[in-house]
């Protein structure tokens, strides 16, 4: 019985709870219940993994309607595994977020922001899984509008302006989203993606579904801040509550990519994509925002602004995948997704627990922290050896991919742009390290020898991700496996 | 049954200095009793990989995979002679080092003295790892996990210095291995789908001409830690670690872990036949013999001990990755003996230096006036060490020399040969005038107060007269090592 709506409970369950959340009395009740059913989310999306990894395709007729009608839901490996990261995320995050939520979010609050959390969870969600183009918007206005709740609820006053700059940024992506959407419609009459892909290729050569697809890559570069359409992002980094920029950075751009994979690889195809310009434009685009971005990282002087330049770089990264427009390229954008969620998960909560004992993200207040909180630090070196890409780490697996799938094409600049831009990462996490690592000196000498290690609430879930990074730096079979199983899936007429 | 044994003697090499360093973090607070578990543990791991040699010797090549990171991608390690002969000099010196760090780091109230005794295991267990590699990915994990386990040694002081060289070791190191010999694993893996190191190479035929030279460069250059010229500032850097680090890692494990690894994918990638028809050999020669020479001339021109034994250090490296370039058999098995040679030379020296340090906290040749009378047995090893360096007899360093210009010669290699020439003429007259300065000259005559001193600690002491003994007795008894290096000889 559960098996049959397996899919439609991922999403479902998160969109129930939203409301039964908000109304609990305010104290530990909220959490517990969102904890619960994130942990249930978690459990249903391992199962759909196992289910579709054979290469096994799920499709559920929402009410029965049969599609193109209905809305289908359409799961293969690449659904099933970002669906995966985003449960198996958030089932860390709440765990996680107890703590660090009563510190930062009044009390009156409480109810509401695992409410939002739970809606946010649900559009990221419901994106992963739905097979309808229109459903898609419906779920990523639902994440979204939750996102800018949960941004402005920062202790800073800039949460506020940085919740305002996303809201507009991305309202403007989610229109342009949806024109594309109703141009690709009304050319079609259809809004089914696997409908779509059949019936695209006799109009390839029609200037309005070039405009469709023009709006729509623009609209998701702005969800998932391709280089240069970022600026939202680093406030929003900065200023969100802890618990809130682990949880989106690790997941709400990565379903972002995801959908790009979608649309570029199976709603059009490739052989489209290479008769516009958008493969060289995504190629240049990551290429600016690789290099450019992880040398903002070097400069910044808040570790949460740090990191969030470099997510900005990273995400050049999976797009450098998609514009290569191989096989072994989404290969490594679908690897690199999984992986780098992992690492930006452990690494925004170790800074988390940091926060937690200093009350500032500012690296200057670290010094010298490395030896009062060992665990900690330990997480973030581990962490940032896998930003870096030392091997032994998920992150050089996602760096092994990349730069085979550019030497395949021989395109030389790439495999170099890769390789500076890990060169770049050393010096930005090098930053936080020997800041940690170093005796403090000055007037931080004296407040910071009476710090702390973090609460074990928090160490646990870090030390979750450290180990997950870790361990795929070794067994592959999740990541690479799924990956190349999906990838199967997403580009049609390719076999092994 | 004895491969089943080998196979587990190999992981355990791995593991007992990991195991070293768990117990060190578990005996933290009681110092005699976590210095003992170091020796123990230490000559344990001797044991284990001396155990491993009758095999070898016989000319069996035992292999073990442990995980499958990527299809066709193994963690493996293998037992072959080249790694055997660095993996049993890093094994042997260890104890004797560990020893010594006991008697400098308590001579000289070191503080964080667990973290240093941790951080050297692990460094140990990267170095058997490297050693033992069976592939190339295998050696790669091994040779990054090893410049970060002793980023913490290098920067043990903690002060701005330390920090400041920290950058240049962790800078250098890590991106010339992320940025050229990960690059040209891929390349190799992307060209032949394969990473194995085999008797024949693994290149044959695959790439060639102009591409070819770029691949070598981007080996030659990749491995940073050969501190061939311009990549070699990290050496310098790394001296303001505490002595015994600069002795066994910074003269024998990561150094060594460089040249071995050139070695290796010279003789194991590429495969010799392949090489002697591209020009890069002869411009890796050139580069090698550039450096021997123009670091030697910097040696001449320092006056601390510690860093002129670092550019004497770099330009001894480049010894090695000269010989194998000369791509004779013979000089082959006068690269394998040069790292055993160097490396028994080499700690005497920085082991004197850091007794020096110890005794009399000096730092500088020019302080050294007459030293050798306060401290005999410390200039004695120096002396012998030194001797070895210049490659004279009876040391170790003649050796690894003579079989070095057989091979140039078997080559025809004039180049090399004049290198070899100018650069012994080179070393004589940067560890000559120390010898002087130590025996012959009057104390007193150097600036500053006369500081009344005597012998350092007994266990520095004995660990510079062991590895001196060593070295000497190298020359006279170089059966095991020179079998071991001429195994190598039919590749």
């Amino acid at each position: 019985m559960i098996e049959n709506h397996l899919s439609l409970l991922l999403v479902v369950l998160p969109l129930l709870a939203a409301p039964i959340v908000a109304v609990l009395p305010n104290g530990r009740l909220p959490w517990a219940v969102s904890t619960l059913v994130s942990w249930s989310v978690f459990y249903l999306a391992a199962w759909q993994l196992m289910n579709v990894n054979t290469g096994n395709v799920i499709s559920y007729e929402l009410g029965g309607w049969a599609p193109p009608w209905g809305i289908e839901y359409r799961i293969d490996a690449a659904n099933a595994l970002v669906a995966l990261i985003v449960s198996g995320i958030a089932a860390l995050t709440l765990p996680y977020a107890l703590k660090s939520v009563i510190k930062e979010i009044p009390q009156q609050q409480h109810a509401l922001f695992y409410a939002a959390f739970m809606l946010c969870l649900t559009g990221l969600l419901g994106i992963a899984q739905t097979g309808d183009i229109f459903n898609l918007f419906v779920f990523l206005e639902i994440s979204s509008l939750s996102s800018y709740a949960l941004i402005s609820l920062g202790k800073k006053r800039q949460a506020l302006t940085a919740a305002y700059q996303y809201l507009i940024m991305g309202t403007i992506g989610a229109t342009f989203f949806i024109i594309g959407v109703g141009l690709l419609y009304a050319m079609t009459g259809t809004l089914n993606m696997a409908d779509l892909a059949q019936r695209l290729p006799e109009l390839y050569e029609h200037r309005t579904i070039h405009t469709a697809f023009a709006f729509i890559m623009v609209g998701f570069a702005l969800k998932l801040a391709l280089f240069p359409l970022h600026v939202w992002l680093p406030n929003a980094y900065t200023y969100a509550p802890t618990v809130v920029t682990i949880f989106l950075a690790a997941t709400a751009t990565k379903v972002a990519v995801y959908v790009m994979l979608r649309m570029v690889f199976t709603v059009f195809s490739f052989t489209f994509i290479e008769s516009t310009p958008a493969d060289e434009l995504f190629l240049l685009l990551c290429v600016m925002g690789i290099l450019g971005m992880s040398f903002y990282a070097i400069y910044q002087k808040d570790s949460k602004r740090l990191l969030a330049y470099s997510s900005v770089a990273q995400i050049g990264y999976m797009m450098l995948g998609i514009g290569l427009g191989s096989v072994l390229g989404a290969t490594a954008t679908l690897v690199h997704l999984f992986n780098h969620a992992l690492m930006k998960g452990a690494l925004f909560m170790a800074i988390g627990a940091l926060v937690y004992r200093v009350g500032s993200s500012r690296l200057e207040h670290f010094s010298g922290l490395g030896k009062q909180m060992p665990w900690t630090f330990a997480a973030i070196v581990i962490g940032g050896l896998s930003l870096i890409g030392v091997p032994g780490t998920a992150g050089f697996i996602s760096k092994w991919y990349l730069v085979l799938a550019a030497i395949e094409q021989q395109n030389w600049l790439i495999v170099g742009v890769i390789l500076i831009g890990s060169l770049l990462a050393v010096i930005y996490v090098w930053k936080i390290v020997e800041v940690l690592y170093f005796k403090a000196t000055g007037e931080m000498e004296q407040h910071n020898t009476a710090v702390k290690e973090a609460p074990l609430m928090m160490l646990i879930p870090m030390w979750v991700l450290v180990l997950a990074n870790v361990y795929f730096g070794f067994n592959t079979e999740l990541t690479v496996g799924t990956a190349q199983q999906a990838v199967q899936l997403l580009i049609p007429g390719v076999n092994k | 049954m004895i491969s089943l044994a080998s196979e587990k003697l190999i992981i355990l090499a791995m593991l007992l200095p990991l195991l070293a360093a768990v117990l060190i973090v578990l005996v933290d607070k009681k110092p005699n009793l976590r210095d003992a578990l170091s020796i123990i543990i230490s000559l344990a791991l001797l044991a284990t990989v001396l155990s491993l040699l009758p095999s070898i010797l016989e000319g069996n090549q035992t292999s073990i995979t442990l995980l499958e990171i990527v299809p066709g991608l193994p963690i493996t390690f293998t037992l072959e002679p080249l790694g055997m002969l660095f993996a049993c000099v890093a094994a042997l010196l260890w104890p004797v080092n560990t020893l010594y760090s006991i008697g400098y780091m308590r001579g000289n109230k070191e503080k964080h003295q667990t973290r240093f005794y941790i951080c050297f295991a692990i460094a140990l267990s990267c170095t058997m790892g490297i050693a033992l590699a069976g592939n190339l990915l295998t050696l790669f994990i091994c040779y990054e996990l090893l410049t970060l386990s002793t980023y913490p040694l290098v920067t043990h002081k903690g002060n701005e210095d330390a920090k400041k060289a920290g950058r240049v070791y962790l800078g250098i190191l890590l991106s010339t291995s992320i940025g050229f010999f990960l690059l040209a694993i891929l390349w190799t893996w992307h060209l032949t789908g394969t990473l194995d190191f085999k008797a024949e190479g693994i290149l044959a035929g695959k790439i060639a001409g102009p591409e070819l030279i770029v691949l070598l460069f981007l080996y030659v250059y990749g491995i940073g830690k050969a501190a061939l010229m311009p990549m070699h500032r990290w050496l310098p850097a790394a001296m303001v670690a505490p002595t015994p680090v600069s002795a066994l890692l910074h003269a024998v494990a990561v150094v060594k872990a460089g040249v071995f690894s050139i070695v290796k994918v010279v003789i194991y990638v590429f495969g010799l036949d392949m090489l002697r028809l591209s020009d890069g050999a002869d411009w890796v020669l050139w580069i090698a013999g550039f450096t021997i020479i123009s670091a030697s001339i910097i040696a001449l021109k320092q006056d601390n001990l510690k860093r002129r034994l670092a550019y004497s250090t770099i330009s001894q490296l480049s010894y090695v990755t000269l010989a194998v370039f000369i791509l004779a058999p013979l000089s082959i098995v006068a690269a394998a003996l040069h790292i055993v040679a160097h490396a028994f030379g080499k700690v005497t020296l920085f082991f004197a230096a850091g007794s020096i340090y110890t005794a009399s906290h000096k730092t500088n040749i020019s302080q050294l006036n007459g030293i050798g009378y306060r401290m005999p047995w410390t200039m004695a090893a120096f002396t012998i060490g030194a001797i070895s360096m210049i490659g004279l007899p009876p040391t170790a360093g003649f050796l690894s020399k003579w079989y070095m210009l057989q091979g140039a010669f078997q080559q025809e290699q004039v180049f090399a040969v004049l290198i070899i020439i100018a650069s012994t003429l080179l070393n004589a007259a940067y560890f000559i005038p120390i010898i002087y300065t130590a025996w012959f000259k009057k104390e007193g005559q150097e600036s500053g107060e006369l500081v009344v001193h005597g012998e350092a600690p007994k266990a520095i002491v004995f660990a510079l007269m062991t590895t001196a003994s060593l070295t000497l007795l190298l020359f006279f008894f170089p059966d095991v090592p020179l079998q071991l290096a001429m195994l190598l000889r039919c590749y």
